[in-house]
């Protein structure tokens, strides 16, 4: 991998070198892709001869972490430049593939395909979303932040806006977008890393924490840049995989993306025929019946739970008295030992249990129709009206949050500092969506796919005749796949099976009848898109800290050596506290991850965009424009949000703003940030002279006579 | 640094550009998207807003991007602001 460190360490570089440079990087990752390939089927052969499962994950799990750390160690460096910007020599296209590791996180790997199994057109919302929001990066912010040429975004927010105090901001905001986001993919990393050996989830963090640090701790960007492509490359082929022979098992064409129109249609039927199905009926009827049950105890909790106590002492006596096998009184004894101990309990439990069950006595197991555009109906009466307009503008405003929000997070922002040029910069961010597009756009293919196996060849089969992975599921996370025989016909119904949204992608193969090797590249490709995006993150954070913080604000003298060192422990700590929370296992992550698109988004947008597009745009515009985003959007987060009401204690009435849910708290922040932005700079004067020509400078790639604020 | 006239309308046409991509970005992304109910007509199989969330939007958001790479460099060439270091 002599590519992978150059000789040179300055930021000056001749035209052949560039060229030389992509050469050597493209023999390098054809060499990796096809020992990629060979080491798959070397795996599958040896499955074939009879190597155990588990050894298969070990393999999979010690082979992939090894691999990054060596390019890490290969990696390693002190340079500022290079530490920070990877030497900005990064060739467009394979920033794109590295920009587009660093963007699909675990929730992308993983989550994405479950969220559109279970939500149907709704969850386009984040396919739109997480693809449309790079127009924004393209037109407003990569090519002027790649002239302008340092190191963070705060960078960009402290010289643009003239002063400490909007990068102070800048640095907060970057923290708290970032971390949160953190958490989640270490919480993923931990998650993969359990499923793939049987470690403890403890102990699967640490194991993959490892992986994230010897390569981002020994050579920043730099190495982060050259591992991200090679998780790139994993975690594609791990993904089209079995969906092409899910397509190909069930169409014969090897084209999931253009075929799967025509297996839409046919869940769609099947939708109509299960929802007037009498057998899913009659189970939607024992769910509702148990929610009934359930709210009538809840009418009078005292009473109900003395009565349950006596039935159940009851039941053991009898059971004692009529000398029954001692299998069921152990069995009744436990089922009294696992009554509410107070009323308080018994009226948390009660009431959770009727939610569970009214979620539960609904057609398609809950699930809206997969085609559905929206819920409710605009020609129906006025509560389906209502529905509608409001799931329509949820829709809406998810989408716009999500895409302001892919334009705001500095560590997508950060990478189109790598680029060599302007010129890069630009086609970089061609790239990156071309590269983040192939998994986005076979994701809902892959969600109807699994939804017709599941309808068509699950849904009927007698309980005994399951096939293995329906119970093997079952044994690892009741929570993820549960099926039961609620109406006791012996034959499973949809509204039998429970089934969680991170379970699509991982079991996708044993779906598809694919050997257990493949299981094994998706679980590895999972961990590559959760590695991936945890390193760009932490190295978010930690040069916020040493970059910002320390040299910019704190000591403006320190060498490059003692900078970079400074970096290095902050990764380690800011590591450590992650995987501290994330070992916590906080209660709402998906949340949390939607939340950091809102955050950036408020935070963000505004002062970088109008920092480019409006000359006039000063300090005080920009400090008040970020604080009133940012702070109206925790607000309506804090307010509305259920898991965060109870961390701050809110307890007045739950008020949304024209329905909007909390995880769009960002439309009201990215308006209320423009509008203060622009205001408050036209009541306070104009910034100075050589702001103004900054602004100038980065809009054009290069003018006569340029003075470069690049920095090397 | 003064700017001369041919700058000034690089940066006119940067701006109209970027407006035109945007009315595209936005009629893709936020029109469509509103009448999608009503968009509901078979197309290859998939309903049209549908196919249009899932792929259409997709497609013309790389276009979009790749069309304006395109586009500025060109406009970089034609008024003298490009970068002269290149491989």
């Amino acid at each position: 991998m002599a590519g992978m460190t150059p000789e040179t360490g300055g930021g000056m570089f001749s035209a052949s070198s560039n060229a030389a440079f992509k050469q050597q990087l493209n023999k390098v990752y054809a060499w990796y892709t096809g020992g990629f390939a060979v080491f798959v089927i070397v795996l599958a052969i040896l499955e074939q001869m009879g190597l155990p499962r588990n050894w298969i994950g070990y393999i999979f799990l010690a082979a992939t972490v090894l691999l990054y750390a060596g390019i890490g160690v290969m990696s390693r460096t002190n340079d500022a430049a290079e530490y920070y910007v990877a030497g900005r020599r990064v060739p467009a296209i394979y920033n794109g593939m590295a920009t587009g590791a660093d963007w699909m996180s675990a929730a992308s790997f993983i989550g994405m395909a479950g969220t559109l199994y279970l939500t149907g057109y709704g969850g386009l919302a984040f396919i739109m979303g997480w693809t449309g929001g790079y127009c924004l990066v393209a037109l407003f912010l990569a090519p002027y932040l790649r002239k302008f040429g340092q190191f963070t975004i705060p960078d960009f927010l402290g010289a643009r806006y003239d002063g400490n105090l909007p990068r102070l901001i800048g640095i907060l905001a970057a923290i708290l977008c970032s971390f949160t986001y953190v958490v989640a993919q270490i919480y993923g990393v931990g998650l993969i890393t359990t499923r793939l050996t049987g470690v403890a989830f403890e102990l699967g963090i640490f194991l993959g924490l490892g992986g994230i640090l010897v390569c981002s701790f020994l050579g920043g960007m730099r190495a982060v840049t050259w591992t991200q492509v090679a998780q790139y490359i994993i975690l594609i082929v791990a993904y089209m995989i079995p969906v092409v022979w899910l397509s190909v098992k069930q169409t014969g064409v090897p084209v999931p993306q253009a075929i799967y129109g025509y297996q839409l249609q046919k869940v769609t039927e099947k939708e109509k025929a299960l929802i007037d199905d009498p057998k899913e009926k009659e189970v939607i009827a024992i769910f509702k019946q148990r929610a009934d049950d359930m709210g009538e105890k809840l009418k009078d909790v005292k009473a109900a739970l003395e009565a349950d106590k006596a039935a159940a002492a009851k039941k053991i006596e009898d059971l004692k008295a009529a000398n029954a096998p001692a299998a069921d009184i152990t069995a009744a004894e436990k089922a009294q030992a696992g009554l509410p101990k107070d009323e308080e309990a018994a009226k948390k439990a009660w009431t959770a249990a009727k939610a569970a069950n009214e979620a539960r006595a609904k057609p398609l197991a809950g699930m809206p129709r997969h085609a559905a555009q929206f819920a409710g109906d605009p020609n129906g009466d006025q509560k389906a009206k209502d529905t509608f307009n409001t799931s329509r503008l949820n829709f809406l405003a998810l989408v716009f949050c999500l895409m302001v929000g892919t334009a705001a997070l500095p560590h997508i922002l950060m990478r189109y500092y790598t680029t060599p040029s302007v010129k890069q910069a630009r086609s970089s961010v061609t790239w990156s969506l071309f590269f983040i597009f192939l998994l986005y756009f076979t994701a809902p293919a892959l969600a109807v796919l699994v939804k017709y196996e599941i309808f068509t060849v699950l849904v009927g089969t007698p309980f005994d005749k399951l096939p293995a992975w329906v119970g093997q599921w079952a044994t690892v996370d009741p929570g993820l796949l549960s099926v039961a025989d609620i109406n006791k016909d012996g034959i499973l119904q949809l509204g039998e099976m429970r089934i969680g949204g991170d379970i699509v992608v991982l079991a996708t193969p044993e779906i598809g009848g694919l050997p257990y090797v493949i299981s094994g590249m998706v679980a590895a490709g999972g961990l590559a898109a959760a590695l991936s995006t945890a390193d760009g993150l932490l190295l978010t954070i930690a040069n916020a800290l040493s970059h910002d913080l320390y040299y910019k604000m704190i000591d403006p003298n320190a060498p490059t050596s003692r900078r970079v060192m400074i970096s290095k422990i902050l990764l380690l700590v800011v590591a450590l506290a992650a995987a501290y929370v994330a070992a916590q296992k906080p209660a709402d992550i998906l949340f949390l991850v939607s939340a950091a698109f809102s955050f950036a988004a408020a935070a963000f947008f505004p002062a970088l965009s109008l920092g480019i597009f409006w000359k006039r745009a000063n300090k005080w515009g920009a400090v008040i424009g970020m604080v009133g985003g940012l702070g109206i959007t925790m607000y309506y987060m804090v307010t509305t949000q259920p898991w965060l009401r109870g961390i701050f204690g809110v307890t007045s009435p739950i008020e949304l703003w024209y329905g909007i849910l909390p995880i769009s708290a960002g439309v009201f922040g990215v308006p209320l940030g423009f509008a203060l932005i622009i205001v408050v700079s036209l009541l306070t004067p104009a910034p100075r002279r050589e702001i103004q020509e900054l602004v100038e400078h980065v809009r054009y790639p290069s003018r006569p006579g340029d003075v470069s604020t690049q920095v090397n | 640094m003064e700017l001369t006239e041919s700058h000034r309308q690089y940066w006119q046409k940067n701006l109209n550009i970027t407006a035109v991509l945007m009315a595209v970005w936005f009629v893709v992304t936020f029109v469509v998207s509103f009448y999608a109910r009503d968009l509901n007509f078979n197309f290859f199989g998939w309903p049209f807003s549908f196919w249009m969330a899932s792929q259409g939007s997709l497609i013309i958001y790389v276009v979009i991007i790749w069309f304006y790479a395109r586009y500025m460099n060109q406009l970089d060439q034609e008024h003298g602001v490009a970068e002269v270091e290149e491989d």
